[in-house]
């Protein structure tokens, strides 16, 4: 398979690049971003399969430059950054890794409710401040028993319900449908569900429904005592309708993983004090990214030798 | 007139019974329960800074019939939650780096220096429990959740619980990747958390303090962080408090809080409730609500 071409949309992984690069014909095209057009102009017949992640996935422009692209196997899960439907106009396959990193996105979840709630951060920048020996009284939010909403209940929503009702919190969830088998309380209208909750999480896919699906009726609805967790994707919130309820205070809190921007965060959250900031890192474990790279290569290899693939999406 | 005033306030003060309070900081009660001040007389070295303590109780001595001490566990109120949940927050914040890649962020670096390092996968890990009490048990609980696999040392193998029991703290930790203090502090349990405990858990071994400073031998942990012989901490409390050790504060893979795993308004409310009531059946001769038994429990100060 060494003279098959595959093209890297960005940097994601040093491991991933190393057994790419041993097992076919790697184009890295990052390095080109200049003369971008001549270099998939010069290599286009060649190259066979894309390998992208949730910065930079298979455009609709880019998969229209590779006339020979049979595969795209990204390394998320998510499949935003992918043009679906060109690819099932045009016959082209598509894989992601699902079920490796759900533990690893599930447990972040828990720790921005806990981080934000608590206030951990805060405190522990008051500490590396020197401001403690001045005294503090501010008081936390207690998490254990606190209402928790969450929007998708798929496979990383119901590993968030999973580990908060180890905390005795009462789980509700929005969804398209009604999941069976659950004692999650359903709710078939989002704004139900935030004015019903303390903690809302977005847990789900996005797409062009899903797209702004918490905008300001939900954060009304949520009330200046809820806090937003997002793990999902940044698009998933309207983030200045976020960024003003935080700052005019009409909501309690946010965890935020994820931003409409990357790596762009609203510079008026870097002020607050009530919310949590993370740079992305969702499934940012050793462990998880080694298992997300061994299933795009598997994915890769299983296609080209003919085989089904492992975690076929297209 | 203000004479009389002043006369009056003498009179009302001489009526409420006086309670000598220690703790940490001058309370965050008060803040909250204003109420309490006009009960009690409350009494805190903290306003004499520059009194030593035992002058300072000698002179108030023949006045004060009762004490409270701020803090310490107490099953009567829901605190258990509360210091469960902080040590998780804590254990989830080392391995994931959340306070870390927080302040990364906040600092304008990521656009600037790219994706921030990866951390460690919570399921799987080995986490040690040191004192299964009241607070260890809802850790685990809430740990179990996450995949971790538990084990525990106490002063006694807890007959109905299933988890794997270790007579050693040493022990405890050469078969643990993560170690949570959850006993209370008392002679025995005094810098429980020693260099040999440190060499035990291994340069990748990360430990959890919401229980008090001086379980652990805090100058050895801070040599084992700084050399990297340990893989990180998570620390609510410290032998001094509110001074830090400086080192820590140079560290990525410290997370650093003020004492903070049962201040929540809920805690607080019932603390302060249990406080109050105790105080009232004390001072009507009734019988307190939530007594200590002293050959049970073996407390120091």
């Amino acid at each position: 398979m060494e003279s098959i071409g595959v093209l890297m949309t960005c940097p994601m992984s040093n491991y991933l690049e190393e057994e790419l690069e041993k097992k076919f014909k790697l184009f890295k095209i990052w390095k080109h971003t200049d003369q971008k057009d001549q270099f998939l102009k010069e290599n286009s017949q060649s190259i066979r399969a894309i390998v992208g992640n949730a910065a930079v996935g298979a455009s609709s422009e880019l998969i229209d430059s590779l006339p020979k692209l049979e595969i795209v196997s990204s390394y998320s899960v998510g499949l935003d950054k992918i043009d679906l439907n060109k690819c099932k106009e045009k016959g082209i396959r598509v894989s992601n890794t699902p079920d490796v990193l759900t533990d690893d996105v599930a447990d972040l979840a828990i720790a921005l409710i806990l981080s934000t709630l608590r206030r951990i951060c805060e405190s522990d920048r008051y500490v590396r401040n020197g401001l403690w020996k001045k005294g503090d009284f501010k008081l936390s939010t207690k998490f254990t028993g606190k209402s928790v909403g969450i929007i998708g209940l798929g496979r990383i929503g119901a590993a968030i319900a999973e580990r908060a009702a180890a905390f005795d919190c009462p789980i509700s969830y929005f969804s398209r449908s009604e999941k069976p088998n659950t004692n999650y309380k359903y709710y078939s209208n989002i704004l139900d569900l935030a004015a019903n909750c303390q903690i809302l999480v977005v847990a789900c896919a996005l797409t062009e429904e899903t797209r702004h699906i918490v905008n300001r009726q939900v954060i009304d609805a949520l009330g200046p005592k809820g806090v937003v967790i997002n793990i999902g994707r940044g698009p998933h919130i309207d983030e200045p309708e976020l960024v003003s309820a935080l700052v005019e205070g009409r909501l309690g809190g946010a965890g935020l993983d994820v931003y409409e921007n990357e790596p762009e965060v609203p510079e008026e959250l870097l002020g607050l004090d009530n919310v949590v900031l993370l740079p992305h890192v969702g499934s940012g474990t050793f462990e998880t990214r080694n298992a997300m790279a061994d299933l795009v290569i598997g994915n890769l290899e299983a296609y080209f030798s003919n085989k089904p693939l492992l975690t076929p999406v297209v | 007139m203000e004479e009389e005033q002043e006369l009056k306030d003498h009179r009302e003060e001489r009526e409420l019974q006086i309670v000598l309070l220690l703790g940490l900081t001058p309370p965050p009660l008060f803040k909250f329960f204003p109420e309490l001040l006009q009960k009690f007389k409350f009494l805190s070295p903290f306003e004499y800074p520059t009194t030593p303590i035992h002058q300072f109780l000698k002179f108030h001595a023949q006045s004060i019939k009762v004490m409270i001490c701020m803090g310490g566990r107490n099953e009567a109120t829901c605190e258990l939650g509360d210091a469960a949940d902080f040590a998780v927050g804590l254990l989830l914040d080392v391995l994931r780096r959340i306070s870390a890649s927080n302040r990364y962020v906040r600092s304008g670096l990521w656009p600037l220096k790219g994706e921030y390092p990866l951390g460690l996968k919570v399921g799987g890990q080995r986490v040690g429990i040191v004192g299964l009490g009241s607070i260890g048990s809802e850790v685990a609980k809430r740990l179990d959740a996450f995949g971790c696999s538990i084990s525990y040392n106490s002063r006694r193998k807890k007959v109905s619980i299933l988890f794997p029991y270790y007579s050693h703290v040493c022990d405890l930790a050469a078969n643990c990747d993560i170690l949570i203090l959850c006993c209370a502090l008392t002679d025995e349990t005094y810098h429980i958390i020693n260099k040999d405990v440190l060499s035990a858990l291994g340069k990748d071994g990360v430990i959890i303090n919401v229980g008090r400073g001086a379980l652990v031998d805090e100058k050895a942990l801070v040599r084992f962080l700084v050399r990297g012989e340990i893989g990180g901490a998570g620390l609510d409390v410290f032998e001094n408090e509110p001074t830090v050790p400086k080192e820590f504060l140079e560290l990525d893979n410290v997370v650093l809080t003020l004492h903070k795993a049962v201040h929540t308004l809920s805690s607080l409310s019932a603390l302060y409730e249990l406080t109050m009531a105790n105080l009232e059946a004390f001072f009507s001769n009734k019988p307190l609500l939530s007594p200590v038994n002293y050959e049970q429990e073996a407390v120091t100060l």
